[in-house]
């Protein structure tokens, strides 16, 4: 077993055992930081993955501006938040069956497919930074759904501000 | 050497997980925070799926930058409308929001 191996073994389990936390802890400020404890995990996997700038972007993205912003809105709806009656549904079991179902059915799905055992070519002195830049920002390439992607982003945000402002 | 055959199995175990969450948790947060596992499980594919077909093509890298950005979106939106939400009613539970129910 490589070091590799290893240690995507361990974010893996990181990443599964703190997912399952998030879903199943009564405390939303824990269930919170179990969420910045997968995205950790995440961050990893793409590191294993050779992707650094995509390592770099989910730390500093989803860990430093989204769950931060979980957090944040965690506290200022904290009324309710702890141990008053059950976290889950009556009807949980029937959603655990399904999510069993969903991922029993993707494996036997996926073991099926020839490409499911194959090896990665390497990557030899590739910049792929370079590359991914240039996708972004080529008209014949990218360009067009990144660009949509902000447009997106900032209407987001402009609603996000005009649904949660305080009008009275 | 790590088969791509790990990391579909990962992001499908992470992709149930945030399914059931979705489905079963009762407050408005939990679910979002759901959602987040599920599009992270999502990203672990699509990367993987770059670095194990062509690696010129950035397809899948590009496609994981969208994800974040309608990501970032989706929670900013999410968390606006449980924040109005929870002035208007006082709860974030999901089965109390009920006004549009007929």
């Amino acid at each position: 077993m490589t070091a590799l191996q290893i240690i995507f073994l361990i974010s893996a389990g990181v990443i599964l055992v703190s997912a399952v936390m998030v879903v199943t802890t009564r405390n939303m400020v824990h269930a919170a930081l179990w969420l910045v404890a997968t995205l950790f995990g995440v961050a990893v996997i793409f590191a294993v993955l050779e992707a650094g700038f995509l390592a770099v972007v989910q730390v500093v993205i989803y860990i430093g501006a989204i769950a931060i912003m979980f957090i944040f809105a965690v506290m200022l709806t904290s009324r309710e938040m702890r141990d008053k009656g059950p976290q889950m549904n009556q009807r949980a079991w029937l959603a655990g069956i399904v999510g069993v179902l969903i991922f029993g059915s993707l494996v036997l799905l996926l073991s099926t497919w020839d490409g499911f055992n194959v090896l990665p070519s390497a990557i030899g002195d590739t910049d792929t930074l370079k590359l991914l830049g240039n996708a972004l920002l080529q008209p014949s390439a990218y360009l067009l759904p990144f660009e949509v992607a902000s447009v997106l982003l900032l209407a987001a945000l402009v609603g996000a501000v005009y649904v949660a402002s305080n009008r009275n | 050497m790590i088969p791509l055959s790990w990391f579909l199995l990962l992001s499908a175990a992470l992709f149930s997980i945030g399914l059931f969450g979705v489905m079963a948790r009762k407050n408005a947060v939990a679910i979002l925070l759901s959602v987040e596992l599920m599009l992270n499980s999502v990203n672990i594919n699509l990367v993987a799926f770059w670095r194990y077909g062509n690696i010129a093509q950035m397809s899948g890298q590009v496609f994981a930058i969208i994800v974040f950005a309608v990501a970032a979106a989706e929670v900013a939106v999410g968390l606006a409308l449980v924040i109005s939400v929870y002035r208007r009613f006082n709860t974030v539970v999901a089965d109390e929001i009920d006004l549009m129910k007929w």
